[in-house]
C-alpha cells in the first residue's frame, strides 16, 4: 500500500453537499449558519476538484506467490 | 438435355457446367473453416470463403436464411454448412450457397450451455434480489482478462480517458483455453481476498462460442455469483451471451462499454459540483437580500449600530469567502463565476437605499419590530411602513395568513 489520501470520497462529498444545498434551502438557518455551509461547501468542491485534476491514473498488476502473499506491481 | 460434345461456344460451356453441377450437388453437407467473412451491412447477405488445407469454395448465405443464425460466423471458424453448388454463368462461377450453418462439431456445446443456463436459473443464480449495486464512485477497479488481449487495452484506453482519478488493478488470466476457468475463478476469489478493489469487471474480447467456453463453465459462474465485491461482466461483442453475464451483477455487452459502465465520467463529476456550487450560491444570495433589508432597518436605530457592524463584518467575511473561491475553482467554471461575479456585485451595488428604491416595503409594528407574519399585530393596531422615500403610518384592517410552507 502507498499513502493513503486524507480526503473525503467523491461519494461522501457529493453526499455532504447535497445536504448543505437542502438545509440552507430550507431556509430556517442563520446568515451565520449558511455562511459556514457555505464556505464548507465551495471547500469540499475546491478540494474535490483539485483532487480530479491532479489525480494520475495508477494501473497496477495484482499477484498472488505460491506462499499465498500479494504484491502489487506498477504496470508502464 | 444438351449432350457431351467437343466444341463449346463460352456460354455454352457454362450452361452446361450449370446443368451438370446444380443437377448433382445439391442439399449437401460441407465442412470446412470460414475466411474472408463479410457481412454485407445494408443486404444482410453473408459472403465468405470455406476452406480446408488444399483448397477453397466461395460462399453465400442470403438474409432470409442467416437471420436465425444462433451463433456469428467469424474468420477462422470450423462450420458445418448445408446448401446446393451454383454457377454464375456469366463469369463461370462456381459458389455455394448456404442455406444453414452450424458450428462444426459443437452442436454439443450448446446444448451444454443451455442446460447450464437452466439448471442455475432454477437454482436461482440468476435471480435479481442477489444483483449487488455497481459504486457510483469506485475509487479502484479490478479488472479479470488476458493481460495480453485488445479487451484489457480498451478498457485501459475508456478508463483513462474518461475516469484518470480511477486507479486500476489488473489481474491477468488465460480467458480461454485448458485452465482458464480454474484462472478466472482464482483471480476473482483473489480479489475479494485482497479486498482493495471496489468493482470487478471479468471478460475477454470476441471469438467463436469454443473460444468463450471458459465463461460459460459452472466454476466460473458460481464464483461470481459467490463474490462479495460487484462483479461486471464483458464478454465478446454485443451478440454474445454467456453464463457469466447472466450470473455477473451487471452485463457489459462489450468490454469498452462495461469501463464506460462502472464510473461516471470525470466531466460528469465536474457538472455536478458546478450544479451544488451554483444551488449553495443561490440560497446564500436571497439570505443576503433578506440580511440587507434587515440592516437598512437597523440603520435607522442608532442604539443598534453594534449588531449592524457585526453583520456588516459577517457580509465583508463573504465578500472574502466569494475572492478566495474564485481564485481556487479555475477555469473550467465559467458558468460558477458568472453566477459568483454577479453575487460579487450585487454584494458591492446593494445599498440599503438602493433596496427600498426598488419597491420594497419594510412593516414595523409599535415596538419598532420588523412584521414577518400578518398576524403578529391585532386587527386595529397602528403600524409604520418604511419605503424608499420617508415612511407612513398605518392601520390593520384584516389580514390573511398564510399555512406555512414547510
Amino acid at each position: 500500500m502507498t499513502k493513503k489520501e486524507n480526503h473525503p470520497s467523491f461519494e461522501t462529498s457529493l453526499e455532504r453537499l447535497e445536504s448543505l444545498v437542502d438545509r440552507m434551502e430550507s431556509g430556517d438557518a442563520t446568515l451565520e449558519q449558511s455562511l459556514a455551509w457555505f464556505e464548507e461547501g465551495m471547500g469540499l468542491i475546491k478540494s474535490c476538484q483539485s483532487q480530479l485534476k491532479h489525480a494520475e491514473q495508477k494501473v497496477q498488476e495484482l499477484i498472488k506467490n505460491s506462499a499465498g502473499e500479494f504484491t502489487v506491481k506498477d504496470i508502464e | 438435355m444438351p449432350e457431351l460434345r467437343s466444341q463449346y461456344s463460352v456460354s455454352e460451356l457454362n450452361a452446361q457446367i450449370r446443368h451438370l453441377l446444380e443437377g448433382s450437388l445439391s442439399d449437401i453437407w460441407v465442412t470446412g473453416e470460414i475466411s474472408n467473412f463479410h457481412h454485407h451491412p445494408s443486404s444482410g447477405h453473408m459472403y465468405f470463403t470455406l476452406k480446408d488445407s488444399r483448397s477453397e469454395m466461395r460462399c453465400a448465405m442470403f438474409r432470409g436464411n442467416n437471420q436465425f443464425l444462433k451463433f456469428k460466423p467469424t474468420n477462422g471458424m470450423e462450420v458445418r454448412v448445408f446448401g446446393s453448388v451454383s454457377v454464375y454463368e456469366q463469369r463461370g462461377q462456381v459458389q455455394l450457397k448456404v442455406a444453414r450453418m452450424e458450428p462444426a462439431g459443437m452442436g454439443d456445446l450448446f446444448k451444454a450451455f443451455e442446460a447450464m443456463k437452466k439448471s442455475l436459473h432454477e437454482e436461482g443464480l440468476f435471480d435479481s434480489e442477489h444483483k449487488k449495486n455497481i459504486p457510483k464512485f469506485p475509487k479502484k477497479i479490478g479488472v479479470v482478462t488476458s493481460g495480453s488481449g485488445a479487451a484489457l487495452q480498451d478498457i485501459l484506453n475508456v478508463l483513462n480517458r474518461r475516469a484518470p482519478h480511477v486507479n486500476i488493478l489488473i489481474r491477468s488470466t488465460k480467458v480461454q483455453g485448458d485452465g482458464s476457468a480454474q484462472d478466472i475463478s482464482n483471480a476473482i476469489h483473489e480479489f475479494n481476498e485482497h479486498g482493495s478493489v471496489d468493482v470487478i469487471i471479468v471478460g475477454r474480447g470476441g471469438g467463436s462460442m469454443e473460444d468463450l467456453w471458459a465463461f460459460n463453465e459452472e466454476l466460473v459462474a458460481r464464483t461470481i455469483f459467490e463474490s462479495t465485491i460487484p462483479i461486471i461482466s464483458a464478454v465478446g461483442h454485443e451478440t454474445d451471451f454467456t453464463i457469466a453475464d447472466f450470473v455477473g451483477d451487471l452485463r457489459a455487452p462489450t468490454p469498452s462499454a462495461a469501463a464506460e459502465l462502472v464510473c461516471i465520467s470525470v466531466g460528469d463529476i465536474h457538472g455536478t459540483f458546478i450544479e451544488m456550487g451554483n444551488g449553495l450560491s443561490r440560497v446564500l444570495q436571497g439570505k443576503i437580500d433578506r440580511a440587507w433589508i434587515r440592516i437598512d432597518h437597523l440603520e435607522n436605530r442608532t442604539t443598534l449600530q453594534q449588531p449592524q457592524k457585526r453583520i456588516q463584518s459577517q457580509i465583508e467575511k463573504l465578500a472574502q469567502y466569494h475572492k478566495r473561491m474564485v481564485h481556487g475553482m479555475g477555469v473550467t467554471q465559467t458558468h460558477f463565476l458568472d453566477k459568483t461575479d454577479a453575487l460579487a456585485k450585487q454584494l458591492v451595488g446593494l445599498g440599503p437605499i438602493q433596496v427600498l428604491d426598488r419597491g420594497y416595503s419594510i412593516a414595523f409594528d409599535p415596538s419598532g419590530e420588523i412584521i414577518r407574519n400578518s398576524t403578529d399585530i391585532e386587527i386595529g393596531e397602528i403600524f409604520t411602513l418604511k419605503t424608499g422615500q420617508g415612511s407612513l403610518d398605518a392601520e390593520k384592517t384584516s389580514d390573511h395568513p398564510e399555512p406555512k410552507n414547510t
